[in-house]
């Protein structure tokens, strides 16, 4: 078993998701592009305000000052033509290296042999579709190193966007639009990141997680994934009160009910690591916490409190503890 | 602005100001465009103060991960309304108010061309801004339980169509701003009107202060662009109200149009703010460099060249939406270009202030600040428009620290340079240099611990608009830095409103011309009167004051 | 340049009246450019019927009430200037009439599609887009009319007469930007759009 579990405690801390420590292409073709880009104005503000710091200094006026007015210069065609003709060559310059990357970085159709991800973005947790291996999941995307990933985004409701600064830069998700993205990720190991466009009351609580494995790692984690969901001895009642309650009307668990689409696919919910888009972590009282009220974890979430007796929010909880 | 206590001030009170009740009736019915100007300066003033609480509210929020002090949803609130407050309400009114005051006295008027029209648009945006408030209180109905809109100032599509956003509040952020749209429109056709039919003798076009060439560029700006808002905004209320669907997703509309008409006037209104603040600096900084400006022509050519530009680089707000390669390019060059005349400008300010002798009085030192900061703008502006930087900076703190740097370290800083530097004109009283330094440099601090932290909080992947974020990312203490900046900012207000307050009780008389400058407004007494001049002046040139002060050595000689 | 000079604007016929309303015409461009590029936008997009083709016929009366009357507002204004009243009345009245002519077929045309089409403006996107971008030009064909009323009934009054020549003629302006408007609708929706 994968997931939560099956990774060292050192890969599943989090990292601060800076775009300067990449891990993937292609965030590490932005980074040098940037790199670039941000020497070149590193280069301008070094000169500029060196120009007009020396001005400050230089002509303030002294107070032994005459109280004469200096010299009044109208202006310079030559000075003029000089600083406008190097911007117009810096901009040519800089045009053209963006023009050479954005063809380079954009690509619209999916290489050869790539692993193809629908991501659908709900208000507020993503919903992620592996359509070559026939399963879904939620919030956590796992992926192969060394090999490209095709993401196509899509949209169930606003917009939202997605942004793994580490692995490439965001594309928004827009509903009655497919856009795409690539990512080939070049070392394993888990990195975050969250929704970049703002989506509702719970746009800070859409988080994302990615674990990039070893290609064998990540095709059993497939495999478990592509499992029914398991019926686990002893939690029968909870199961059977899960299929009768409203639950279903939302959540798909293979193997249970397989009509809900608003709300996660939760039949390997114990493989992930977090709850509710990362707004908690994943573990038995959070369940409890969750069910009893959503709210409470996450203000506004559209999951409603199902006013379940306490004796059934345990078995519930106790049930989907069991759905590894 | 306390208007009755000034003594001997002809264009502040009236006959019929000595009573109270005859002051206010006085200010309201006013059609004087000082009086006028004056009124939206105050209220964008009083907006900002209401705007900045906002701004506090959310810095206090997030200044620790995991914070409760704030609702999801009343932190988004907040967001909207701080965003929405201080481009319409605080931006808009303040450099309307600006051209209002000072465009007639510039060109040797004795008023706009459309006294009535002008207090019309004061009182639509006054009107505009009230029904925006309005939704605190009333946006859910007669049950008292009221709420502010919460859909972002740029309110994307579907999120603000009827389908996600219930209630009214999105409603009231429609109406408000485009109440006061009306306003920004009526009061651009004024300065249109007035620049180019109310000069006095001599007063060619050649001549026009900087200050007047900009905002005419900025009136033609805001006819192309407050438009272009106003019939997206009615398509979103023909989408809630009669059912609509130009952004509804469900029924084949397209949400990114919205984004397209909605940057389509969102980039032009950046210059419609930021070209004013231009215009400020352009006054200022040459007479306390005792110089005159370096390069007229080039700086009217440069802000026309900006206006023209300003109309073509909309969708780089939009670099993440998916757009094809040969879009992406194009918006991501013509961006860059954008920085061309800006550095003109920028480099001529500079030469304006080489070989001068720099007077560091307040309204020089924001303009010095503004300069700095500016260049800082300019550049991460420049990073933010090579689109696969983009994909990774936009929507991040980053781009906050870097709007802010434009509107704040740019527009702001230009605004309290002008208030010092025109207040002994509007109200012939000098400020506190000493309160004024106070003022600038605890701002200064307070700016550069909030904003310039921000970038970095965005180069380490904090996205914008979240209520509150985990402990884990490493973002914690910068938002704390950022957050203490903030009580630098409010303490650095707070000396500029005691130096207005001191200016009254403790007054000390300005005169016609207190900074020894050129420009015409300088001519006639501090406050001018209701008729601005005795006699209507005779320009020779693009500093008649210079020309009086320097008989032998007139500017006429050398254009 | 020698220093005395006339003002700027003496002896120019652009006072601040003609400056005012063309301002405010090239702000009305851009506001109506907004909903046809639009309607242009969402042509063929609607995801039910009815569509364009199906429904709309040439306006042929309409389009001609609305641009002789740009000539009739011209004839009457002309007349005004010259000091001849009972023309300028006429001018003015039959410009009102041959306006609310237009409006008269854009009501008629409206009614069938609404009635007998099925379309209103909550159908689909062509709806959506052609009742805002029809309605919109209309109720600025409606403003002009409440103008030139106005002006008519002063002229027929005796109170407009030929010293208002000028401010009447402003007004005219306005008139034949709607109709200009008129060409870039009729192209939009009944020549492209079908």
């Amino acid at each position: 078993m994968l997931g939560a579990a099956g990774l060292a405690a050192a890969e599943t801390a989090v990292r601060t998701p800076a775009f300067f420590e990449p891990v993937a292409e292609p965030a590490g073709m932005i980074l040098d592009y940037g790199s670039l880009l941000v020497a070149t104005c590193l280069g301008i503000f070094i000169v500029v305000m060196g120009l007009l710091i020396f001005t400050i200094i230089r002509f303030r006026a002294s107070s032994a000052d005459d109280g004469l007015e200096p010299p009044q210069v109208y202006g310079s065609d030559q000075l003029e033509l000089a600083w406008t003709i190097v911007p117009v060559l810096l901009v040519v310059v800089l045009g053209l290296v963006t023009a050479g990357r954005i063809v380079a970085i954009q690509r619209d159709t999916a290489p050869e042999g790539s692993l193809s991800v629908r991501v659908v973005g709900h208000q507020w947790w993503w919903e992620l579709e592996y359509p070559g291996y026939g399963f879904t999941t939620a919030n956590e995307l796992h992926l192969p190193v060394d090999r490209t990933a095709f993401l196509e985004l899509e949209s169930q409701d606003v917009i939202h966007s997605f942004w793994l600064p580490q692995l490439s830069g965001k594309t928004d998700l827009i509903p009655n639009r497919r856009n795409v993205l690539w990512i080939e990720p070049k070392e394993t190991g888990m990195v975050v990141g969250q929704c970049a466009e703002y989506c509702g009351t719970q746009h800070a609580h859409m988080l994302l997680r990615v674990f990039v494995h070893e290609p064998d790692e990540f095709e059993r984690w497939a495999q478990e994934q592509q499992r029914q969901a398991r019926t686990a001895p002893g939690v029968e009642e909870g199961r059977a009160l899960f299929a009768r309650t409203a639950c279903v009307n939302c959540h798909t668990v293979r193997g249970v009910s397989e009509i809900g689409r608003f709300g996660p696919d939760l039949t390997h919910l114990m493989s992930r690591t977090t709850l509710a888009a990362g707004a908690a972590t994943n573990d038995r009282a959070n369940l409890v916490d969750w069910i009893t009220d959503p709210n409470h974890i996450k203000p506004g979430a559209r999951m409603p409190a199902m006013k379940l007796s306490e004796r059934e929010i345990g078995l519930v909880a106790g049930y989907l503890a069991s759905l590894d | 602005m306390s208007a009755s206590s000034t003594p001997g001030n002809p264009s502040l009170t009236g006959g019929a100001g000595a009573t109270f009740a005859g002051s206010i009736h006085e200010w309201v019915t006013t059609v004087d465009h000082k009086r006028l100007g004056l009124l939206y300066i105050g209220s964008g003033l009083l907006f900002f103060l209401i705007g900045g609480v906002e701004a506090a509210l959310m810095r206090a929020q997030l200044a620790m991960p995991g914070n409760e002090l704030l609702e999801p949803q009343e932190f988004n609130r907040l967001f909207t309304m701080h965003g929405t407050t201080m481009v319409f309400l605080v931006g808009m009114p303040i450099i309307t108010g600006f051209g209002n005051y000072l465009i007639p006295l510039m060109i040797g008027a004795r008023d706009m061309a459309f006294p009535r029209l002008n207090a019309w648009g004061f009182w639509m945006f006054l009107f505009g801004g009230l029904v925006l408030y309005m939704s605190y209180f009333a946006s859910m109905g007669l049950y008292g339980a009221g709420t502010a809109p919460d859909v972002g100032w740029f309110a994307y599509a579907p999120l603000s169509g009827r389908a996600f956003s219930r209630g009214n509040a999105t409603d009231y952020w429609v109406l408000g701003i485009m109440i006061s749209g009306f306003g920004s429109i009526s009061g651009a056709v004024n300065m249109i009107a007035t620049t180019i039919t109310m000069r006095c003798r001599g007063m060619t076009m050649g001549r026009l202060p900087l200050f007047v060439w900009m905002m005419l560029v900025v009136s033609f700006l805001i006819l192309l662009a407050l438009p272009v808002l106003t019939a997206a905004q009615v398509m979103l209320l023909f989408d809630r109200f009669l059912g609509a669907h130009f952004f509804d997703t469900q029924a084949g509309g397209d949400a990114v149009l919205w984004q397209h008409f909605f940057w389509f006037f969102g980039h032009p209104e950046v210059y419609i703010l930021m070209i004013p603040g231009f215009a400020y600096a352009s006054e200022i900084i040459p007479v306390f460099s005792r110089k005159v400006i370096f390069g007229y022509s080039f700086m009217v050519a440069a802000t026309i060249a900006i206006g023209l530009v300003a109309v073509g680089v909309w969708a780089h707000h939009m670099f993440t939406v998916g757009m094809g390669r040969g879009l992406n390019i194009w918006f991501a060059v013509i961006t860059m270009v954008v920085g061309i005349p800006t550095g003109i400008k920028l480099f001529n300010w500079i030469a304006t202030m080489y070989g001068g002798k720099i007077q560091m009085k307040t309204p020089m030192l924001f303009c010095i600040g503004f300069l700095g900061q500016f260049l800082v703008a300019g550049l991460s502006g420049i990073l933010l428009s090579g689109a696969p930087l983009n994909w990774q900076l936009s929507d991040s703190y980053f781009v906050v620290a870097h709007f802010h740097f434009v509107l704040i370290g740019g527009l702001l800083f230009t605004i309290f340079a002008a208030l010092y530097y025109w207040f002994p004109k509007v109200t012939g009283l000098m400020l506190s240099e000493k309160l004024g330094r106070w003022h600038f440099w605890l701002f200064f601090v307070g700016f550069h611990v909030t904003f310039t932290t921000m970038h970095v909080q965005g180069i380490l992947g904090m996205p914008r608009r979240i209520y509150t974020y985990p402990g884990d990312r490493g973002w914690a203490i910068w938002n704390f830095i950022s957050s203490a900046g903030v009580v630098f900012q409010m303490a650095g207000v707070l000396c500029f409103l005691a130096a207005v307050v001191l200016a009254f009780k403790r007054p000390r008389r300005a005169g016609p011309d207190p900074w020894n400058a050129w420009t015409l407004e300088w001519s006639t007494s501090s406050p001018p009167p209701a008729y601005n001049f005795l006699t209507l002046p005779e320009v020779r040139s693009r500093r008649p004051l210079w020309d009086l002060k320097h008989p032998h050595d007139p500017d006429w000689e050398h254009e | 340049m020698t220093a005395a000079q006339a003002l700027p604007m003496e002896g120019s016929s652009w006072n601040r009246g003609r400056v005012g309303m063309a301002c405010l015409i090239f702000g009305e461009s851009t506001f109506f450019s907004i909903f046809v590029v639009a309607y242009l936008f969402y042509l063929g997009k609607s995801l039910s019927g009815p569509q364009p083709q199906d429904v709309l016929e040439f306006p042929l009366v309409a389009t001609v009430c609305l641009l002789s009357s740009s000539l009739t507002v011209v004839w009457g204004v002309r007349a005004l200037a010259a000091g001849r009243r009972w023309q300028a009345g006429l001018g003015l009245a039959l410009t009102v009439g041959l306006g609310a002519s237009f409006i008269g077929a854009t009501a008629l045309e409206w009614s069938r599609l609404i009635f007998q089409q099925g379309l209103a403006i909550d159908t689909n996107l062509f709806g959506t887009t052609f009742y805002s971008l029809v309605g919109f030009h209309a109720a600025h064909v409606i403003l002009g009319l409440m103008m030139l009323s106005g002006i008519g009934v002063g002229v027929a009054a005796g109170k407009v007469t030929a010293q208002h020549a000028e401010r009447v003629e402003i007004v005219s302006w306005y008139w034949h930007f709607v109709d200009a408007v008129w060409l870039v609708v009729l192209t939009t929706v009944y020549v492209v759009g079908v």
